[in-house]
């Protein structure tokens, strides 16, 4: 009743005062956007550029006008990829800046740290990159990729097209690849992969030295049987291994290497010259041929001023998550937290692949997959693509543990991990994570 | 139809009538493309072939084209063009039936002809067999090499009678290989495993064990007794190459700690900037390819005295400005210049990028020198390897054969007696820390050929540099030599059976116990020097 009331005033109000009503809002207060990545610090290296995505984003909408004729304003602060000090920062935007949401985090271990802030001070956060899933918050909203949206697919793909019966699963040594390791592991026997047709291998952080991987990987491979690599190595450590397979001959004709955190950002660091063929799996390309893509692109290119800047797939989860919450608080017609949360599930926005996302009830969104293979000039041909897009799943069907629970956050269940054996919903996410310090 | 005839056809093409031949050959190769460009995934096979054995003089470049995904379709009018430059937004092309030049088109008026890998499979088959007739032994070497696991029930008519035809011995042992391996895959010929025997190729190898695996009682026991054979010689090269692999990772060790094994070995100052000295090498060699684009192997030369000097100048700028008002004072040393390595990283993030910068490899640095099938050695770490020696030489030379080295040594020993013979321990101060910095330096532009040149560059080195140093006792050159390879190689030969992070984890565990028995490391110091 009072909304409809409400919705009535400034109906009258808008008639009455025609183009003097935005002129009022623009003298309110700007609208804040906290945006919470690494700018120095071991992260800055992929999260920069998302602090700029960001900004370019609010540059654009308050160019065509703000939002609710009110001004979008950036806060940036520094967490300095320092895990204790994401949870410090974000308590700092959210009860002294008191920002309307969050754009922030790369790492799973800085989004455990700012969840049990989030939930407490009732914030907003996107999160942009892919994950291992296992997780589902009232107050998060995924725009990256869950295992089952680049993963699983990934897989799928070099088991169907390239008939790989041999497996490497090669990653670094903390809790993304584990566990999306062991959910490939349980998907691979369960598609029939006997035990010694999968090797699994993990690596420190920056490691440097892939001599000997890379030779176990060529006599692995050299069992007569097609093989192939899924990559969860992350960061710095990819250079120095795909430098020991292009020196050690192995080219992606013999044994295909996919990887699911080798993107753009990280190729413009090598000589693509040997690794042309292997492949990435993600769920955008900057080589996608879409004119929403290539406007983009234009538009980064000009924002940054450097006409070698690439794009990327969390630069991409950034775009519509933005235009997610931009729809949603105008849904609301308002950016108080309780109201966009709900408003904003079933919200749909354009991706830049030329289709649609849409925000799922679990807080996860659809994506389509995209296999590409590295070409000589640091971008990726896509090669496969599924058919329509995939709904993230906040929790895997191939884990012992969360078989049984969902998410969703509409009324009445408004659950991150509802276990329909027990008919129970257990622990939220924020306390999950606390508990686990 | 074969190949030798489609290459008469051609020859007969080339000598009559050029002008009437070029015409109709046009039409008909725009045919041939326009076929590929709208194949379905599963016609590619047959477009491709269509091409090969058309004879037409552009064949083998529109392949190479195809497989470089070159090749593309502008969207308007259909014409067919090559892509001479794919890097930004307007792309440089070429029509690919003349090869005229047409300038810069805009991305998005192209529409790539899709390759992937089992396409580029094909390809490189179907090129290695038009190679095959080349003049060049090398490009006929390469091309024999490629068809290894490639030969099909279309080609290998072709090959085996290319093999009456080659005159070289190795390409036409190689040709009989591929048949082979054809023959055990295809056809179940047990004549053929006695080929395979003592191969160590890994695809030779991969037909033996399917062939191990098959029911057929033909071909087990004789595939088995080729694949024991192979085995035994494999365990030997396996051995050859771990110890290659703990030499190399040896000498990075050595390359990073050596310039340590100076400034903290022999002076005892605790650099935790050294990391940082490093990097500058790495980044000065970057930046010396941007200086001298298309040519990386002058830039990376060039680079050795520049890193040198760059590292030096930032030596010397980091002693004078701290580590002199500092001297016996090893904690407030250790922070202060642990802030000066937080301050260089973050400087270069913000003045250069955060993010890695690109180091192309020289071409005779990229690749491996091949020993045989199962050993071949890569070609980086080789010159890294000796790079490592080489300074390492230079440093024994500078330090036992020069008066600085001599002065270095009288410092080191005794400042107070030294500085009454007149030596000039100020200066000395400041040459040993640049020598050390320069040589950190040198290792930088060494190492920006094996990993990433980035800011996080030189933290991933310090803690080994400071192991190296600690375990072959500190203030000894020759100690750390020994200590890098000894440490690169106990860690080479833990890995394949305890994985890296265990490996690394084992060797820290020796070093702690080896310190905790022998607390001045391998080679301590003799002398009162040393007590003092």
């Amino acid at each position: 009743m009072t909304t409809f009331k409400k919705r009535l005033a400034s109906v009258a109000l808008a008639t009455a005062l025609g183009t003097g009503m935005n002129l009022a809002h623009a003298q309110e207060d700007p609208i804040k956007v906290g945006i919470l990545h690494s700018l120095s610090g071991t992260m800055a290296i992929s999260e920069t550029v998302l602090k700029d995505t960001v900004e370019m984003l609010i540059e654009q909408q308050n160019a065509e006008g703000g939002l609710l004729g009110r001004e979008l304003e950036a806060v940036v602060v520094d967490p300095a990829s320092n895990w204790p000090l994401f949870a410090e920062k974000a308590r700092e935007l959210l009860a002294q800046e008191k920002v309307d949401v969050i754009f922030g985090n790369w790492t799973s271990v800085s989004r455990k740290s700012v969840l049990p802030v989030v939930e407490e001070l009732n914030g907003l956060l996107f999160y942009p990159v892919q994950y291992e899933g296992e997780e589902s918050s009232e107050n998060v909203f995924y725009t990256g990729a869950a295992p089952n949206q680049q993963a699983i697919p990934a897989v799928d793909y070099l088991m169907n097209e390239l008939g790989v019966e041999r497996w490497v699963l090669a990653g670094t040594d903390y809790v993304y690849p584990r566990t999306t390791n062991k959910i490939l592991e349980t998907y691979l026997k369960d598609q029939g992969v006997a035990a010694e047709d999968i090797m699994i291998n993990y690596t420190p952080f920056g490691h440097s030295d892939w001599q000997n991987i890379v030779s176990d990987i060529k006599s692995f491979g050299s069992a007569g049987k097609k093989t192939a690599v899924v990559s969860t190595i992350n960061g710095d450590a990819n250079v120095p291994f795909y430098r020991e397979l292009g020196n050690q001959g192995i080219s992606a004709t013999d044994i295909p290497v996919v990887a699911f955190s080798v993107g753009e950002q990280e190729l413009s660091g090598i000589d693509t010259g040997p690794l042309v063929g292997h492949l990435a799996a993600w769920n955008y390309f900057m080589s996608v041929d879409s004119d929403a893509n290539y406007d983009f692109i234009d538009q980064w290119i000009e924002y940054t001023g450097d006409e070698a800047a690439v794009t990327n797939d969390p630069m991409e989860a950034h775009y519509i998550g933005f235009n997610m919450w931009v729809e949603a608080v105008q849904k609301a017609e308002t950016t108080e937290v309780d109201a966009v949360k709900d408003a904003i599930i079933g919200v749909t926005v354009p991706n830049l692949s030329g289709g649609y996302a849409t925000m799922m009830p679990n807080h996860h969104i659809t994506k389509p997959v995209l296999i590409g293979e590295i070409q000589d000039n640091g971008q990726f041909s896509i090669v496969w693509q599924t058919p329509s897009t995939v709904a993230g799943d906040a929790w895997s069907d191939f884990l012992p543990g969360s078989r049984d629970l969902i998410a969703d956050w509409r009324a009445p269940m408004r659950c991150g991990n509802f276990n329909v054996k027990e008919g129970k919903c257990g622990a939220s996410a924020g306390e999950q994570a606390a508990a686990a310090e | 139809m074969s190949i030798p005839r489609w290459l008469t056809v051609l020859l007969i093409v080339l000598l009559t009538a050029p002008g009437l031949a070029t015409a109709q050959e046009g039409d008909s190769a725009e045919a041939l493309l326009e076929q590929l460009a709208e194949a379905s995934p599963r016609d590619t096979e047959t477009a491709i072939k269509a091409i090969a054995t058309s004879g037409h003089e552009r064949a083998r470049d529109w392949m190479d084209a195809y497989g470089n995904n070159r090749l593309s379709q502008v969207k308007d009018t259909g014409q067919i063009v090559v892509v001479l430059n794919n890097r930004g937004r307007d792309w440089e092309v070429a029509d690919a039936l003349t090869g005229e030049n047409l300038g810069e088109m805009s991305r998005r008026d192209l529409d790539r002809i899709a390759v992937n890998n089992a396409i580029r499979r094909q390809l490189e088959g179907v090129m290695a067999m038009m190679d095959l007739y080349a003049n060049d032994v090398g490009v006929r070497e390469a091309a024999a090499l490629d068809l290894m696991g490639k030969v099909d029930g279309a080609i290998v008519g072709d090959v085996t009678a290319r093999i009456e035809e080659e005159p070289d011995a190795d390409i036409r042992s190689r040709l009989e290989l591929a048949v082979a391996i054809y023959q055990i895959e295809e056809q179940g010929s047990a004549e053929a495993i006695s080929v395979l025997a003592g191969s160590l190729h890994p695809r030779a190898r991969a037909a033996l064990n399917n062939a191990v695996a098959s029911e057929d009682p033909a071909l087990r026991p004789a595939a088995e007794q080729a694949l024991g054979s192979i085995e035994q010689k494999l365990k030997l090269n396996k051995t050859a190459e771990t110890l290659y692999f703990g030499l190399s990772l040896g000498s990075v060790l050595v390359l990073a700690a050596i310039g340590l094994a100076i400034t903290f070995g022999v002076m005892g100052v605790i650099n935790m900037a050294h990391g940082e000295l490093i990097m500058l090498g790495a980044y000065t060699t970057w930046g010396m390819q941007q200086l001298l684009p298309g040519q990386p192997g002058l830039a990376l030369i060039l680079s050795i005295p520049a890193g040198f000097l760059v590292a030096a100048l930032a030596g010397i700028a980091i002693e004078r400005s701290v580590i002199q008002f500092l001297k016996g004072r090893p904690l407030e040393t250790l922070l202060a210049t642990f802030g000066i390595s937080l301050i260089l990283q973050q400087l270069v993030r913000t003045v250069i990028s955060p993010q890695n910068r690109t180091v192309v490899s020289p071409e005779w640095m990229s690749g491996s020198l091949v020993i045989n099938d199962a050993l071949s050695l890569t070609l980086n770490r080789m010159y890294v390897l000796g790079f490592a020696l080489v300074v390492f030489a230079a440093l024994m030379l500078i330090m036992r054969r020069t008066r600085l080295g001599l002065e270095v040594r009288a410092v080191t020993q005794n400042r107070a007696m030294a500085r009454s013979m007149g030596i000039r321990a100020t200066r000395v101060d400041i040459m040993t820390f640049a020598l050390g910095s320069g040589v950190a330096g040198l290792a930088g532009v060494a190492l920006s050929q094996l990993t990433n040149v980035g800011p996080n560059l030189g933290q991933n080195y310090i803690i080994d540099s400071f192991m190296v140093v600690v375990f072959g006792g500190v203030g000894n050159l020759w100690g750390t030599l020994v200590a890098g390879l000894t440490l690169g190689t106990i860690n080479q030969l833990l890995e394949p059976w305890a994985g890296a992070v265990l490996a690394k984890i084992i060797v820290l565990v020796f070093i702690i116990l080896f310190i905790q028995k022998r607390p001045k490391g391998l080679f301590p110091q003799k002398g009162r020097a040393a007590e003092a």
